[in-house]
């Protein structure tokens, strides 16, 4: 190793990229830990001014983001027994009683229904598509393709009254089919471009060696493609995914009721009376989990080159 | 095992036509040479054969069936890529044992056999590791035995050494041949190296253009070319092209160019029209009462032997004499062609005439 290496950085560089990547981290972190943090903060807590960076943590955010509460007369707070759980004993201290669950958790559930469900759907097609569209001779190939493409070239929101219209006809409005739908194909032409690149860089010669080793096409391609495409598959799935989960202005327009999904329901919770911020906060991290999750768990996948020296270029 | 016959085979891609009707027979056992220029359609012959691709028309024959339109999987046969396409996300031992799999063998069997193969090709001491790792000689040899493990009808090679250094493609060749012979199983091998097609084939067919010009004995092909195309792209250098304006009858024994009266091989054909004299540089000779006069051009020294370039009234032409035969640059020397080896050819359409020489051999005609 050589102090003068021409292909290692030196080592002010490293430390210039290191700080500067650590501020960019910080920067872009803080709103993210501030809604964090505010999720264990009182209410007063949460609106005190100048704002509290130390406090006291309190879980009473994500009682109430899971429950729904009444107020009782003193009296009637006096003649109940002493409270069950935790949760019980935070609501008893604003004179109120747990009068039953909340929606969160459904629409946390359609949530992840619609936004696993259409990725799951979104990659399945697409990597299919994106195989055919790399492999073989399909006539009218490139204006298939850019077809394929324009559909992203407005804003899917553009053509939210003709989908309103169609769903209500369809008998798709607030189903988690619809949602699936809706939100595949939004994604399908992201999907299909963005694999078609991915599989494009797999040799040919990789099938065709499966191919005379006796398997069908079909298993050439579950078997030596998609391994190879996994990297690629796994950067998609997480766009398509994060799309889907984020998606608020169709899921306002299109879900009220059953398929409902957490981003219109959140800011619903902010309630009636006082602003229930450490709710709101403590919802907007529960939201931010399967995301991150997801990520982490597709994390080598993204950063693995599975294909390295394998083939001789 | 098994022969392989090609008959009237074409493939179209659009309106390009790789191969035009071609039409060889490969027997049992042999090491087979497709041999061509880039883009003359070898690989896309071996691919047909192999069921990479269809063929337009034409049949392919294996081992007494005709197999054009069957899929490669039905095919049992085996292909080594130039670039070995081993699976990047299996290691060696699962490389070699993938193409068993698919015949649904019992695991120790798999195991057995995977291991037979590594001992025969000396990998034994890496089949555990990633195919990423390994050195290009290595990979070769793990593509050889993921290829043979299954024991195929036949081997399609294409251009098997072409991504080797230099050092290891001398060790390969050799390798190859040898494995080759103790199988005894019928190879075909793409190859665009005219010196690698003489060393290890048995028989190789040449190819231009998606025509096959020739088809043969390496022997044979460098002795007896049917067309001005092999006799140029065999050898090195190529054969010398004495052009002149002549005719010839049949059952002549010698032809006149301009002052001069050469020697050739019995003709079978008369002929009349523009003629190329084919002689290869080692079958000229110096000799102080040739009548053919040349100017000395140049000389390579090639230790034993060296290349002479010299300037003719008909054009120039190289000689591989002795080194120890002094030759001045500028001189002008007398030469003499050797009459049994001499081929001559019609310039129009590049085929050879028929003669003594090559009765037999040609295709056409």
């Amino acid at each position: 190793m050589s102090a003068y290496s021409i292909t290692e950085p030196s080592s002010r560089a490293k430390w210039t990229a290191g700080i500067l990547v650590t501020l960019y981290a910080v920067i872009t972190m803080v709103p993210l830990l501030w809604i964090v943090a505010t999720g264990f903060k009182t209410p007063s807590d949460a609106i005190s001014y100048p704002p509290k960076v130390f406090f006291e943590p309190t879980v009473e955010g994500y009682v109430n983001v899971f429950t729904t509460r009444t107020r009782l007369s003193p009296e009637a707070l006096a003649a109940l027994p002493p409270p069950a759980n935790f949760a019980e004993e935070i609501v008893r201290q604003y004179d109120m009683v747990i009068a039953g669950p909340s929606r969160f958790g459904e629409r946390f559930l359609n949530s992840v229904i619609i936004g696993f469900g259409s990725t799951f759907l979104s990659i399945f097609l697409g990597t299919l598509a994106a195989y055919a569209f790399s492999r073989f001779k399909i006539p009218l190939k490139d204006d298939l393709l850019f077809f394929i493409l324009s559909t992203r070239m407005m804003p899917p929101i553009a053509v939210a009254i003709p989908i309103f219209l169609m769903y209500r006809q369809l008998g798709l409005s607030d189903t988690h089919l619809g949602m699936i739908l809706l939100y595949t194909a939004v994604n399908i032409s992201l999907a299909v471009w963005l694999l078609k690149g991915f599989i494009d860089e797999i040799p040919r010669e990789y099938e065709e060696a499966a191919l005379i080793d006796g398997y069908t096409r079909f298993q050439a391609f579950y078997k030596v493609v998609l391994p190879q495409a996994a990297t690629g598959i796994a950067s998609t799935a997480i766009f398509c995914l994060i799309f889907a989960w984020n998606e608020y202005a169709f899921a306002v327009l299109l879900t009220s009721g059953t398929a409902q999904t957490a981003p219109p329901f959140i800011p619903t919770i902010i309630g009636v009376g006082g602003q229930d911020w450490p709710a709101v906060a403590a919802g907007a991290t529960l939201f931010l989990v399967p995301v991150m999750v997801f990520t982490i768990l597709l994390r080598k996948h993204l950063l693995r080159g599975i294909t390295f020296g394998a083939v001789r270029k | 095992m098994a022969e392989i016959i090609i008959k009237n085979l074409r493939k179209e891609f659009g309106s390009f036509t790789a191969v035009q009707s071609s039409s060889f027979r490969i027997e049992d056992g042999e090491f087979f040479m497709l041999l061509g220029p880039s883009g003359c359609g070898k690989t896309t012959t071996l691919r047909m054969i192999a069921g990479l691709e269809l063929p337009t028309s034409g049949q392919i024959w294996i081992d007494g069936e005709e197999v054009g339109q069957k899929p490669a999987s039905q095919r049992d046969i085996a292909f080594v890529f130039q670039m070995f396409a081993l699976y990047p996300h299996m290691n060696v031992r699962k490389n070699i044992a993938y193409p068993l799999v698919s015949q649904g063998l019992s695991r120790a069997r798999v195991r057995e056999k995977v291991e037979e193969v590594a001992r025969l090709l000396r990998i034994e001491h890496i089949l555990d590791r990633p195919v990423g790792g390994l050195s290009g000689g290595d990979r070769q040899r793990v593509a050889l035995g993921r290829a043979i493990v299954r024991s195929p009808k036949a081997f399609m090679m294409d251009e098997p050494l072409g991504a080797l250094d230099a050092e290891f493609r001398e060790i390969m060749a050799e390798e190859l041949r040898a494995l080759h012979d103790r199988m005894g199983a019928t190879t075909v091998y793409v190859t665009h190296d005219q010196l690698e097609a003489m060393q290890m084939g048995d028989k190789i067919v040449v190819m231009n253009h998606g025509v096959v010009e020739q088809f043969g004995t390496p022997q044979d092909i460098y002795d007896k070319p049917a067309t001005m195309f092999v006799a140029e792209f065999i050898g090195s250098p190529a054969m010398n092209f004495l052009r002149f304006r002549g005719s010839v009858e049949a059952g002549a024994t010698s032809v006149r160019m301009h002052h001069h009266v050469f020697e050739v091989p019995e003709l079978r054909e008369p002929f009349d029209g523009d003629i190329a004299f084919g002689v290869r540089p080692e079958h000229v000779r110096f000799s102080d009462n040739g009548a053919f006069r040349c100017r000395v051009d140049a000389t390579e020294y090639l230790g034993t032997t060296q290349i002479v370039t010299l300037n003719s009234d008909h054009g120039q032409l190289k000689a591989r004499i002795s080194s120890d035969q002094p030759v001045r640059v500028d001189e002008t020397v007398g030469l003499e062609f050797d009459p049994k080896t001499i081929t001559l050819f019609d310039t129009g359409t590049g085929r050879a005439l028929r003669s003594d020489l090559n009765e037999g051999v040609l295709s056409h005609g």
